[in-house]
């Protein structure tokens, strides 16, 4: 199973911190697309200014590959402590 | 070398105690904490919240960490975070330098929490009276870190 996680204040826009996919899409971007396509509000912060998302704990480009238990999380710009 | 993120309150008194037993090398010990505002820019801050990605946020803070170490002379370093809900008057972050001279103490220190500022992995969000605000750095979080490049 494959984790999703939102960040600051992307959780709140989703409603959701972690949710789990069973089947996830092959990559990132398609994920955002899935993610997009199921709540456009949530599509919209995730394609905002300098979101990143990472894989594994590791910020990734947009194709990046996902498997199905990867971890991936969205990252609005970082506040910094 | 230690980083520590966490939710669980710290005494900074205790941290720069223990920091500083036992060291002979060093000539000196610079540390720094910061505190949780009761006020940002004259609105109140009832309660505030630092959002963390544990796995993500210390190895960021640890390669700052590494940076601090080759840029300056320094024996140890030692940073220790907070995230969570966090009361106003408490500590979020302490951050302590030991080195031969003053110098490279303050330098570090100084560098580090320039860094944690701006590019540390935290989310803040601020509780008010007018509500619930996610916070980015100010302007002059970024000119104090680019003081540095």
């Amino acid at each position: 199973m494959a984790k999703v996680l939102m960040l600051g204040r992307l959780r709140d826009v989703a409603g959701w911190r972690e949710r789990t996919l069973d089947h996830p899409p092959a990559t990132l971007s398609a994920l955002r697309a899935l993610l997009t396509e199921e709540d456009p509000a949530l599509g919209e912060a995730l394609n905002g200014k300098g979101v990143q998302a990472a894989v594994n704990k590791a910020v990734s480009r947009e194709d990046t590959a996902i498997g199905p238990n990867d971890e991936i999380a969205f990252l609005p710009p970082m506040s910094g402590g | 070398m230690t980083v520590r993120v966490q939710t669980e309150p710290f005494d900074a008194g205790v941290l720069l105690s223990a920091f500083s037993a036992g060291r002979k090398q060093s000539g000196g010990i610079v540390s720094f904490t910061g505190l949780a505002r009761e006020a940002t820019d004259s609105k109140a801050v009832a309660s505030l919240e630092l959002d963390a990605y544990p796995g993500f946020t210390e190895p960021a803070i640890a390669a700052m960490e590494t940076e601090a170490r080759e840029r300056f002379d320094v024996h140890d370093l030692l940073i220790v975070h907070r995230y969570g809900p966090i009361a106003p008057g408490e500590a979020i972050v302490f951050v302590a330098a030991a080195a031969e001279h003053r110098r490279s103490a303050f330098e570090a220190a100084d560098f580090l929490m320039d860094y944690l500022k701006t590019r540390a992995p935290f989310w803040k969000k601020e509780t008010g009276p007018d509500g619930e605000r996610w916070i980015e750095p100010r302007p002059s979080d970024y000119d104090d870190v680019n003081r540095w490049s």
